[in-house]
């Protein structure tokens, strides 16, 4: 499941300025598993300080367990709730 | 209405969704039944009352509560020191250390203790006698203060983060944030016009009617149940139990009524400490806010200093965008200034652009969420700049927003490619309508703006009871703040095939039904309607299976139509709902479905915005006379309250431009703490708010609902702005346009 | 402490309670009398959430002190419906999706039937500059006039004017 990853410019501070990158992944889970291989840290950063993601364009939060479509391209954002 | 007169009409073969029927809760709220949060009273209740700092920044030496513990009545008093310590930086104590401080206080009206007694005088009478010795440092109190060299810091060990590598030395900036793409050098030489601006806005509040108020019941053994005016009780419960250190379980938290909220609602600020006062008296207690404390001490939305600067080709496509946001986020960090940042330029496709956050703390009121959190503030900036941009091109600004406009597929400025949505579409219908290109009288200036909001999914849980009688009760944990049930019921009036009047839904506590976010974000009808939708269709499956064993046929052999079971060649009698729910004890048991839902896919919405103002050029007041709204609400599921929320979010966003402030003291303290003195919209300010409603579905929901709370106030800070331009020929880039403003501009001419 | 002794008739019942001098009638309505939905929104006469008929007149109740209510006649929300059968204002703040939270329709409803009572037939505007007291922050106020100009004309209609 290939799927394409794309980096804030703030994560590109833990990326070391690479701006998108892809992996084979089919959950969230182990997609920011290996991405915390390759960038230590970012797997916290990822999980634990209010991140949502955005998987083709549709934001969800909590998406540890959330399945990876082939080819779906994956954002990295702020969880934002409202007013 | 250009778009649709009335949905229902167009709506895909409904019989429930979109129509107009009168709310489940709506008798009990024009007679006085519907118990709010002050309105719940139990024996030996006690009430409460509040000590709060008169300083803006003071280091708490001591307090002693002797004199209040003797004062005749009083069963209760709390300080900080009645609360866990708490561990880690300066968001970690935000929601402990702002409920009741410890060592410092940061702001004017952050508590610092409270007394339970026997009546309100003697409650009253207990908080003054507690003294409480002060060391006054000295206060910042906007993003220039605060960010000044040698500034007196709020928190001693914040590091800004965001910043690499990490500054060495705290500040009174917690995060910066920066959203980027592309080239901006070459976006600005691409440019055959540039804007930039600066633009200041100052806190405002959410303004709900009803004061934060609760009533706490803990018995001896530690538990305690809370009745409280929220817009999540399940928020209320969890933070409470932070706060007191406790297991969740030992809170049982009901939702009152909810008088307004607006985001405001959806933290805690007296349910921990009603709590702990009660567990102390071994008795119920009651808290209720005064306005005065309701302003001073919870709410409001940031102040803000803003820079925008945009460039365009003289075909009017914008070639890049540099904004810098810097937001007050009060005492304690947490300012909206990130979806500020990702919302002010989601309405354009642009290539080149970077936004920059900076959340500051300052010595005001810790921020609260307030509808579109940060939305209106930096679109205020930008659709301002926007319609300067239209000026010196000579386009007309609906033209040059359609020349941006994003559509299905355009990236995000917060990343992601935008799934289906309504922008073109709103502004269209607004450019369409005959408000557009109505003649304006004397004095009078038209302005336009459009808005963006993410809306939010977030979690839900619901139940559905099938009664024997046929009926249904829809059992949901989302407190209604602006008429939710009435939504509810027409789902599943819709799915069920029978009657809205024949469904009872409820707002649950929070031991009898699953977890439910807050009722923010304009989630409810997307995301516990949706669960609503799936549990309907959970029992639906149940009564068809139902209606298979009786005919003794493959459950396929069975559609659900209109309410009742028919066999697909015809050859039984249909059996109702009713049917079926009368046998239910022969037929398998109770018939129930429970739903849990983290909800994806909460369709993006757009507003586009067109008013009309005249200014008094004497006295400088600027009348809003005509105004006109287009919000893509996916379905509209009830579209009187659909209107209803794009009309609310209308006037306080104009109030909001025109009047609404804090105003600070050279003391730091609060000029404006109350409804005289920070005056909101009343009615004969007001033209009546047209509506037209703009139905785009959307995919990822059964019935195509987009959130519609929140959306509507972002543009009307720049529409009026933009009008009173047209109307005086004086850019307003601090809000707000009272009418001191408009003659200090305006005067010598 | 000593409590001063009120009585007065309150939605057509005499009731009689027990206040301190100090107390507003707002409290004295909600503690006392247990009529709970006159609610407080300000506490200082800006926000009409506490509007109630004192003798015809329409008053904030938190200005009102308590013992002044001593021999008056006083009209609450609860008293608008008669019975299971609501008034017209009522049934057209429902029909006309007039309230979102609904804590300031209590007082809304009092000022509009305050409103009604002197002039049958007011135009928009009166009815804009008769409800300026009373403030909601829900709706942006076009439901709440539109309803109550509506309940105006089914009322004339009622009464043959």
């Amino acid at each position: 499941m290939a799927v394409s990853v794309h980096f804030s410019a703030e994560l590109r501070m833990l990326t070391g300025g690479i701006a998108s990158l892809e992996l084979d992944a089919a959950t969230v889970r182990s997609l920011i598993r290996q991405l915390d291989e390759r960038y230590p840290g970012i797997g916290e950063r990822l999980t634990t300080t209010g991140m949502a993601i955005a998987i083709d364009g549709d934001i969800v939060a909590d998406a540890l367990f959330e399945d990876l479509p082939d080819g779906a391209e994956v954002h990295f954002l702020p969880a934002l709730s409202g007013g | 209405m250009s778009i649709a007169d009335d949905p229902a009409t167009d709506a895909p073969g409904y019989k429930w969704v979109g129509s107009r029927p009168i709310r489940p809760d709506g008798f009990d709220k024009v007679t006085g039944r519907a118990k709010f949060g002050a309105d719940h009273y139990l024996p030996g209740m006690l009430e409460g009352h509040t000590v709060r700092s008169p300083h803006a920044h003071a280091r708490i030496v001591s307090i002693d509560t002797s004199a209040a513990e003797r004062v005749p009545g009083v069963k209760a008093v709390v300080t900080g020191a009645d609360f866990p310590a708490v561990e880690g930086d300066a968001m970690a104590r935000n929601v402990p250390h702002n409920s009741i401080a410890r060592d410092k206080v940061l702001y004017e009206g952050h508590l610092v203790a409270a007394v339970a007694a026997t009546s309100r005088e003697a409650a009253k009478a207990g908080a003054e006698a507690v003294v409480v010795e002060y060391e006054v440092l000295p206060h910042v109190l906007t993003a220039a203060e605060a960010t000044a060299e040698g500034a007196p810091l709020l928190h001693d060990d914040m590091i800004t983060n965001g910043i690499d590598p990490a500054p060495e030395q705290p500040s009174n900036i917690y995060q910066r944030n920066i959203l980027a793409r592309g080239d901006l050098d070459k976006g600005f030489a691409d440019a055959d016009v540039v804007v930039e601006r600066e633009f200041i806005t100052k806190p405002v509040h959410q303004g709900y009617i009803e004061p934060q108020a609760c009533v706490a019941d803990t018995t001896p053994d530690g538990h305690t149940t809370l009745w409280v005016s929220s817009q999540g009780h399940f928020a209320m419960r969890d933070f409470s139990a932070q706060v007191l250190g406790w297991d969740i379980t030992r809170v049982k938290a009901i939702a009152a009524e909810i008088g307004g909220g607006f985001g405001g609602k959806t933290v805690t600020y007296l349910e921990p400490i009603a709590i702990k006062l009660s567990a102390k008296a071994g008795r119920p207690v009651k808290m209720v806010m005064t306005r005065a404390e309701v302003l001073k001490a919870t709410g409001p939305t940031s102040g803000s200093r803003m820079r925008v600067k945009m460039g365009a080709r003289g075909d009017g496509k914008f070639t890049a965008a540099e904004i810098v946001l810097e937001f007050e986020a009060g005492g304690y960090p947490g300012s909206p200034v990130m979806p500020a940042a990702m919302t002010c330029l989601a309405p354009y496709d642009l290539e080149n652009f970077s936004v920059e956050g900076f959340d500051i703390v300052v010595n005001k009121p810790r921020s609260a969420a307030y509808r579109a959190p940060g939305g209106p503030i930096s679109s205020f900036a930008v659709e301002s700049v926007v319609d300067m941009v239209a000026e010196e091109l000579g386009m007309d600004p609906i033209d040059l927003r359609l020349t941006n406009a994003a559509v299905e597929g355009t990236q995000a400025p917060y990343g992601p490619k935008l799934p289906r949505i309504g922008m073109v579409e709103t502004l269209e219908a607004v450019r369409d309508h005959p408000h557009y290109s109505a003649q304006l009288g004397p004095n009078q200036g038209r302005g336009v703006a459009t808005g963006f909001w993410f809306n939010a999914g977030m979690n839900s849980s619901v139940v559905v009871h099938v009664n024997p009688d046929g009926t249904a009760t829809v059992v949901t944990g989302s407190p209604d703040i602006g008429g939710s049930r009435a939504s509810m019921a027409l789902f599943a009036a819709e799915e069920l095939g029978i009657d809205m009047e024949l469904i009872r839904p409820v707002v649950a506590d929070t031991e009898t039904v699953g977890f439910n976010d807050v009722t923010g974000g304009s989630r409810v009808t997307h995301a516990t309607g949706a669960a609503v939708v799936e549990a309907c269709r959970l029992i639906v499956a149940d009564l068809r299976a139902r209606a298979a064993k009786t005919w003794d046929v493959d459950i396929d052999e069975v559609e659900w139509v209109d309410g009742q079971a028919q066999k697909t060649d015809g050859s039984e009698a249909p059996l109702s709902l009713k049917d079926i729910a009368g046998k239910w004890d022969r037929s398998g048991g109770p018939i129930s479905a429970a739903f849990t839902h983290n909800a994806r896919g909460a369709g993006p919405a757009f507003s586009t915005q067109v008013c009309d103002v005249e200014v008094d050029p004497d006295t400088g007041v600027v009348t809003v006379v005509r105004y006109t709204t287009a919000q893509d609400a996916g379905r509209a599921i009830h579209p009187s309250y659909v209107e209803g929320q794009f009309q609310g979010g209308v006037v306080q966003g104009i109030g909001w431009a025109l009047n609404e402030e804090y105003v600070y003291g050279d003391d730091g303290r609060l000029q404006n703490a109350s409804f005289l003195d920070y005056r909101i919209p009343v009615t004969s300010d007001m033209p009546m708010i047209d509506t037209i409603l703009v139905e785009v579905p959307n995919p990822a929901h059964p019935y195509g609902v987009r959130g519609v709370g929140e959306v509507g106030i972002v543009p009307p800070l720049a529409a009026v702005a933009n009008a009173v331009y047209q109307a005086t020929g004086k850019r307003f880039t601090e809000l707000p346009i009272n009418p001191i403003r408009i003659l200090e501009a305006t005067m010598g001419e | 402490m000593s409590r001063t002794h009120v009585n007065c008739v309150i939605n057509g019942d005499e009731i009689d309670f027990l206040t301190s001098d100090g107390e507003s009638l707002l409290n004295a309505l909600r503690d006392e009398v247990g009529l709970t939905g006159t609610k407080e929104g300000c506490g200082t006469g800006d926000c009409g959430a506490c509007s109630v008929l004192l003798d015809g007149a329409l008053v904030c109740s938190c200005l009102v002190f308590a013992p002044e209510a001593e021999g008056s006649t006083i009209v609450t929300v609860e008293g608008l419906a008669d019975g299971d059968h609501l008034n017209t204002l009522q049934q057209t703040f429902l029909e006309g999706a007039a309230l979102q939270c609904g804590v300031c329709t209590p007082g809304f409803l009092i000022a509009a039937q305050a409103l009604l009572d002197k002039n049958p037939d007011p135009t928009e505007t009166e009815v804009r500059y008769a409800l300026a007291g009373n403030l909601c922050r829900c709706t942006g106020y076009d439901k709440i006039v539109r309803s109550v100009l509506d309940a105006a004309t089914q009322m004339r209609e009622t009464t043959g004017a």
